[in-house]
């Protein structure tokens, strides 16, 4: 294969070289354990704690307040089934949207199974939730609203500081999943009274097997591991300091180069390129929302899966809407949430940008997929 | 006195000349089926064969066990052909095992042995009760059963037996091709036939990037799996893909399937000649889709002059499923990971094709051509 283009990013995305570097010199370097008394120990501690600063201070929020974990799925089951443990007693009612990750859904399913009432609310063709569905839904013995902050599928942007605005004065905690939108749209946790966030690295060009959960103070969630009373007891076990090395540098890259920026004038000419081919029909509204996601299908195509290995024949790496690997399809929960209808469900492939994309691989993406569209449109 | 497994194995002990090539294809599949896990060499005795081993270790027990052409494995003890020495050999082995009754049941095909077998039962069984405190004889039911077989080499005695799956040594009745999907049926007729001594050598149709890699793989599991019933299994990956693309241009859509199979024995055929193969194997079960009803399979079977074996024609879906899951390829099957894509099947294929229609779908297809090129860009992998 020639030449790779490789927009599967909110997949999961290429370690970005200097993350790699960084990585490789403190395996090989500081390897020390951050809890030993000497100077091998007290390095890794100092790794760890720049790389906290790091991202604190990109989140604006305390470094006391960030508690480093395997990533996205720990960060959203321990925030969940954590609060949940603790404050169950005071209430049983939890909300959610029909759009989130099985990181959020499952445990809630598992909750739901333990007696909580669990309110989940519907989205709209672009996949938002309407702010007054949500606040008819709020209850007294309500104890958490969880939501994402971008759709990882059609890459909708939900309305989470108008959300944090209505939950303002009531005592209903606020978990937002940031897997997505972390180092790629505006994040003020703080400042839009979110109580709880979770991050991953490997969503933006670090590594996988890290990912950070931030907590607010007022927020007393359990410890998720108990154990050698690393992360402030909160979630014991040696550091991951290679992990957490190359997180804080992804964030570090990200800051130092307008990337975000660079992502969104790439998408729209990607974007732009698409829309050129006959057929074309978008789920939600890439249009509409800065983020790096595009959710597209073609008229005469209802097998996405099989579409994704004729791009893979070029050298291009996409995601399937809907998993077709079997003679009964498993429809995508998300596409199924805002009504996409046959060839939308399940002919859909989903494109993601990332910081490592160049404008020029946007031209060349469209034209391999124009080719293979009107290959699998003729059979 | 000596650890050792002793073999017994059914149908080979009747086949009078080819006895000898039965049994030395038995020992060298044993043989090959314990490499990894132990150096022991079955040594044939009449009848019998006999794997010396340090100790008896559950895993090589279970691993013989799979081997075809074998009826049951004991772990035993081999003693000296004299009374006290099997006296010995049976009280060792009472004294390890549970319960509370036992009887002695011996067998003498040695007949220069002084001892008749009614002798023996009576004598060790006397040895037994004298020289254990808890133990009662019980000849109608009872917990232990101690078996003494005196033969020309030793004296074998033991209490237990691991039934085998019978048939015959793989490699003895000649060499096959199985056509192996990824689902349930195809592994189970391999196995089957495997089980009736025919040598295996498979055969995948893939058609990236209609079917995905991770198809593939699993097809390549399920040879794994049954690569440990034979040794090494060889496998060709034949690229389908351009047929399945001329087929769904130029046919007739209800006959995608029928001419598709026929355009798979063909290969089959022709890799059967390179392999020396004289047969063809397939999961074909009779009715279960609509490329198995009999007028399907009579006009698919027209291009091939190899028989084709169909171990699976009669029976159930419930009874392959049982089997699938009994030889360990039934989880692997059941992975949502599909041979064939939906875009080349039809809603309604036909279930009764004439030959005559389904000969004339083909006059469009370059069909020698066709196949030459796929089988150039067939793969062949050896795994195990």
């Amino acid at each position: 294969m020639a030449r790779e283009i490789y927009l599967d990013n909110s997949a999961t995305t290429q370690v970005f070289p200097r993350v790699a570097e960084k990585m490789t010199r403190v395996l090989v370097e500081n390897y020390g354990n951050p809890s030993s008394l000497h100077k091998k120990g007290f390095e890794a501690e100092k790794i760890i704690k720049e790389a906290r600063q790091e991202i604190a201070q990109t989140l604006r929020v305390d470094a006391s307040e960030l508690y480093f974990c395997s990533g996205g799925t720990e960060a959203n089951n321990w925030v969940i089934k954590g609060i949940a443990k603790r404050y169950g007693k005071r209430g049983r009612h939890i909300i959610s949207t029909a759009i989130e990750h099985p990181a959020v859904l499952n445990p809630l399913e598992e909750l739901a199974e333990e007696g909580f009432d669990i309110t989940i609310l519907p989205v709209d063709k672009s996949g938002s939730i309407s702010l007054d569905d949500l606040k008819k839904s709020l209850r007294q013995d309500t104890i958490l609203l969880s939501m994402m902050h971008v759709n990882n599928e059609l890459g909708t942007i939900l309305p989470v500081q108008e959300v944090g605005e209505i939950l303002k004065g009531t005592s209903v905690f606020f978990h937002v999943d940031a897997v997505q939108s972390f180092g790629k749209v505006e994040l003020q946790p703080k400042v839009w009274g979110i109580h709880a966030l979770s991050v991953s690295a490997h969503k933006i060009h670090g590594p996988k097997g890290i990912g950070a959960l931030y907590i607010d103070k007022r927020l007393n969630l359990p410890p998720y591991l108990s154990g050698g009373g690393q992360e402030r007891a909160k979630r014991a076990g040696t550091e991951n300091t290679t992990g957490i090395a190359g997180f804080g540098e992804a964030v570090k890259v990200l800051k130092e180069q307008d990337i975000s920026g660079k992502v969104k004038s790439i998408k729209d000419v990607l974007l732009a390129g698409l829309v050129s081919i006959p057929g074309v029909h978008f789920n939600g509204s890439p249009d509409k929302y800065a983020t790096p996601i595009i959710n597209v299908w073609f008229e005469g195509i209802d097998k996405g899966e099989v579409l994704l290995h004729l791009l893979e024949e070029d050298g291009l790496y996409v995601s399937t809407g809907s998993a077709c690997h079997s003679r009964k399809p498993e429809p995508s929960h998300v596409l199924k949430a805002i009504g996409s209808g046959k060839e939308a469900l399940f002919g859909a492939i989903r494109l993601s940008i990332g910081a490592l994309n160049t404008e020029e691989e946007m031209h060349e993406a469209v034209q391999i997929i124009k080719k293979r569209v009107q290959e699998l449109q003729r059979m | 006195m000596n650890s050792v497994l002793l073999v017994k194995y059914g149908e080979i002990g009747l086949k009078g000349k080819n006895r000898s090539r039965f049994e030395d294809k038995l020992v060298h599949n044993i043989r090959s089926a314990l490499q990894d896990i132990s150096e022991a060499i079955p040594r044939k005795i009449y009848g019998r064969l006999v794997i010396p081993v340090d100790e008896i270790h559950q895993d090589v027990i279970e691993t013989v066990r799979q081997v075809f052409g074998i009826t049951a494995v004991s772990p035993a003890v081999s003693a000296v052909l004299e009374l006290d020495e099997i006296k010995q050999a049976a009280l060792k082995l009472l004294e390890s095992s549970t319960g509370k009754t036992f009887k002695v049941s011996a067998r003498r095909p040695n007949k220069s042995f002084p001892f008749t077998s009614p002798e023996i039962n009576r004598e060790v069984g006397a040895h037994l009760l004298a020289n254990t405190g808890k133990w009662k004889v019980d000849v109608h039911s009872p917990d232990v059963e101690v078996f003494v077989e005196v033969r020309p080499e030793a004296a074998f005695v033991y209490t237990q037996g691991y039934p085998g799956y019978g048939g015959l040594p793989v490699g003895v009745t000649g060499k096959g091709i199985l056509m192996l999907s990824g689902g349930i049926d195809s592994p189970v007729a391999g196995w089957l036939a495997m089980k009736r001594g025919v040598d295996l050598v498979c055969l995948h149709f893939h058609s990236y990037p209609f079917t995905s890699q991770r198809a593939k793989e699993k097809v390549l599991d399920l040879t794994r799996l049954l690569a440990k019933y034979k040794g090494t299994m060889k496998i060709y990956i034949n690229y389908f893909t351009e047929i399945q693309k001329e087929i769904k241009q130029k046919c007739p859509m209800e006959l995608y399937v029928t001419v598709m199979r026929r355009m798979m024995f063909r290969i089959a055929h022709r890799i059967a000649e390179t392999e020396g193969a004289l047969a063809i194997v397939t999961g074909e079960s009779l009715g279960q889709v609509a490329s198995q009803t009999l007028e399907s399979i009579y006009v698919i079977n027209q291009v091939i002059s190899l028989p084709v074996i169909r171990p699976l024609a009669a029976m159930d879906k419930v009874e392959i499923i049982q089997l699938a899951r009994k030889i360990n390829t039934y989880e692997t099957s059941i992975q949502p990971y599909e041979d064939c894509c939906t875009l080349f099947l039809p809603e309604n294929p036909a279930t009764k094709p004439k030959l005559s229609k389904v000969v004339k779908a083909e006059e469009d297809l370059d069909i020698e051509g066709l196949i030459a090129d796929s089988l150039d860009k067939t793969e062949v992998l050896y795994l195990r």
